[in-house]
């Protein structure tokens, strides 16, 4: 009795210890991303369905906070210890990475034939050679707005500048709602949700955007500046206070039923649905009835491979996957508003989701101005759209000001081909 | 004697052994001190003569120091943060230490009840953290929930209330008075100390004197202080002049509104560790933290050598 107790014990023992030794013989990859907020989605719904397909490999997602992400991936690569899969912010923040030879070339990767061009171009070198990171998704600007609000007072979604407006006066006169919820505490907002996402119907999307890199075209040029004569005359219909309002303030404000209409990114959506509100989008308002309509869909994320990293042949089966349709749909559907680059397509079930792509169909999409080439030398222009959109919002700048700031720090540095 | 003297050098360092264990409780506060303080220092300072010119890592001289001074860009913004810090140091001055030596006179008044009670509540949030303090006073503030609005109101000022910390005119003083309301500890604290080391007799023979209440304080107790109180004004220089936390929890990065509230430290974060689409640039990042360095060493050393030996001491 005791002698079968004991073999039994030492059976089950070795057992255990074979089923440790498979266990270390798994490859653990480690993935960096700024996306803090979707921790859960990767460990309960993305990770699952690839470990369950591929035994092996283990993957997990060790996101940093957004505003330290570039500074603390930087630091980790340089000293050896990031990730083997990193998550790629648009445009030069990852293509210096690339030249520096800290992200691994993906060009040849299998899966890159299911992007079109202008879904890599964020992370595709100048010359379009090289590719090196495998596209996520992109991000559509436009506005959220309250239904029970437009309701009350009885308004149609606005197509038309004249109509947006006409709708905030209602809003306004009505009392009821703060008509719209933006702060420009954290700039950003006033310049990404502002000036980026009414912009492009003034300067007609990629025509504008690429005149601007060509040079043929400046930012205070009528097209550049007129967006922020519009932004400013936003001010009266923001809330008591909104100069020290900030991001978190303004989604608050709104999904707490306050505000009527939210200048939103996609990426608001899965927030906004747990708020239990009645909510429909439309695209940013065009300025006569019949024009085309131009939207922000931008390059957001997309994921590379560390250079150093010393499973690579596993990081690439994984990258593989993330280029595949089957990622697409339910990436696309885990977070909607993070719209798929897959040239397949994904089907949605998020009625708001479903609203902001259809725009696709009906209007000219384009990537924020700043980000391609235009953002690589000091005073970086991105950063200085959001000093200057809060200014013009604030008063603190007139708009002509402001477009003028821009364009000398542009042209302090950016000599565009000629 | 030719013999003999190394015979007698044998037997002197025979009676004075070599004090090893001088070197070895030295030892760790050296390395310590050097490896993390005097190397990276160093290395900052090397690297600000550095920059990288076409791909390459190279001795540009004072390259860098010619940009930071020379280009419009660069000059406005150092300038600028320069000027801020000025004002930053100059609330501190202003504020926090003649409320320091008030709240410390006051506590060390005899007879005073819950003394024990004031001197905590007063120190405590020097004790928080950064974070804490900066998002506290960010929802206090905050027009849409912060209670400061509701307070005001409640005693009719509403109309006086602002979004100050959004405005380019008032968001200095705001996070100013918010590093005050965290530091204030720090005066009060060194002046409780050297108020209460003032001898009795000194104080007795005043009163005999005939010198008592505020005539007391300003002519007996304010000049035995004064050492005190030049060495909480060096505090709050170097602790100002390398201030960056504060403002970067309560305003950002950026040190909005339209860099505002930039200081030094954050002018340097953005500038080393890049910011959004902005890249890092270790160089310049390097030549602003020498020249915060630089101002630092020379304020240090007028207060050394201009005031603390003119200081005069007192003595019991």
């Amino acid at each position: 009795m005791y002698r079968t107790t004991l073999q039994g014990a030492l059976l089950a023992s070795s057992i255990l210890a074979g089923v440790g030794s498979a266990m270390a013989a798994d490859v653990t990859l480690n993935i960096e991303s700024w996306r803090n907020d979707d921790l859960q989605i990767w460990q309960e719904q993305i990770i699952p369905t690839f470990e369950a397909k591929h035994p092996g490999i283990k993957v997990t997602f060790s996101p940093s906070a957004p505003t330290e992400y570039n500074a603390a991936l930087n630091a980790k690569l340089d000293a050896g210890s990031a990730g083997d899969l990193v998550a790629c912010r648009p445009f030069d923040t990852s293509l210096q990475l690339f030249e520096k030879g800290k992200l691994e070339d993906l060009t040849g990767l299998e899966g890159m034939k299911n992007f079109s061009d202008v879904a890599k171009s964020a992370w595709t070198t100048d010359d379009g050679a090289k590719t090196f990171c495998v596209p996520m998704a992109s991000v559509i600007h436009g506005f959220i707005y309250n239904k029970e609000a437009f309701e009350k007072i009885g308004a149609e979604v606005p197509k038309t500048v004249d109509q947006f407006f006409a709708v905030l006066d209602k809003l306004k006169e009505d009392g009821t709602y703060i008509p719209m919820a933006m702060g420009t505490k954290d700039m950003w907002e006033a310049a990404t949700m502002g000036y980026q996402n009414i912009g492009p119907t003034y300067w007609k999307g990629e025509e504008g955007r690429k005149a601007l890199i060509a040079g043929t075209q400046k930012l205070t040029d009528e097209p550049w500046v007129e967006p922020y004569r519009v932004l400013a005359k936003w001010k009266p219909y923001l809330g008591d206070g909104f100069e020290a309002q900030t991001y978190p303030d303004s989604q608050n404000l709104f999904t707490l039923g306050r505000a009527a209409i939210y200048p939103a990114g996609s990426w608001e959506i899965s927030l906004f649905n747990t708020a239990g509100l009645k909510l429909g989008a439309f695209p940013p308002p065009v300025v006569k009835d019949g024009d085309t309509c131009y939207i922000s869909d931008h390059n957001d994320i997309a994921m590379g491979l560390n250079a150093a990293s010393p499973h690579k042949e596993e990081a690439k089966v994984f990258l593989e996957w993330v280029a595949s349709p089957e990622f697409a749909s339910i990436y696309a559907n885990a977070l909607p508003g993070f719209f798929s680059l897959n040239s397949t397509a994904v089907d949605m079930t998020d009625p708001l989701a479903k609203e902001f792509v259809s725009w696709r169909e009906t209007c000219k999409p384009t990537i924020r101005s700043t980000y391609q080439i235009l953002s690589r030398g000091t005073p970086n222009l991105e950063n200085e759209t959001w000093t200057e959109s809060a200014n013009v919002i604030n008063g603190t700048d007139t708009p002509e000001a402001a477009a003028k700031k821009l364009q000398d720090g542009l042209d302090s540095w950016y000599k565009p081909a000629k | 004697m030719t013999d003999l003297a190394p015979e007698q050098g044998e037997e002197a360092s025979r009676r004075r052994p070599r004090r090893w264990h001088i070197l070895v409780f030295l030892a760790p506060a050296v390395i310590i001190y050097t490896a993390v303080m005097i190397l990276p220092l160093i290395e900052t300072l090397r690297q600000s003569f550095f920059n990288v010119v076409d791909g390459e890592h190279v001795f540009v001289g004072f390259a860098n120091f010619a940009t930071l001074f020379g280009d419009p860009r660069w000059a406005s913004d150092f300038w600028n943060a320069l000027g801020n810090n000025f004002v930053f140091f100059l609330i501190h001055m202003a504020v926090q230490n003649p409320i320091g030596v008030a709240l410390a006179a006051l506590l060390s008044l005899p007879g005073l009840r819950f003394a024990a009670f004031y001197r905590t509540a007063f120190f405590l949030p020097t004790l928080l953290s950064f974070v804490i303090v900066g998002f506290i006073w960010k929802l206090i503030l905050s027009p849409i929930w912060g209670v400061a609005p509701w307070l005001m109101d409640l005693v009719g000022m509403k109309s006086m209330f602002g979004p100050w910390l959004g405005k380019p005119g008032s968001a200095l003083i705001t996070v100013s008075l918010v590093s005050v309301w965290q530091f204030i500890g720090i005066p009060m604290m060194l002046i409780y100390a050297a108020l209460l080391s003032i001898p009795e007799e000194v104080i007795e023979a005043a009163e005999i004197d005939g010198i008592t209440g505020w005539g007391q304080f300003f002519k007996i107790k304010l000049p035995l202080v004064l050492p005190a109180i030049g060495i909480i004004s060096i505090l709050t220089f170097v602790g100002n002049f390398n201030a960056f936390d504060l403002v970067y929890t309560m305003q950002g990065a950026l040190a909005g509104p339209d860099k505002a509230t930039d200081i030094l430290g954050t002018f340097l974060y953005r500038t080393f560790f890049g910011f959004q689409l902005q890249l890092g640039d270790q160089s310049m990042g390097a030549t602003i933290a020498t020249i915060m360095f630089l101002i630092i060493l020379t304020g240090v050393c007028i207060y050394l050598f201009g005031i603390q030996r003119r200081i005069r001491r007192y003595q019991f």
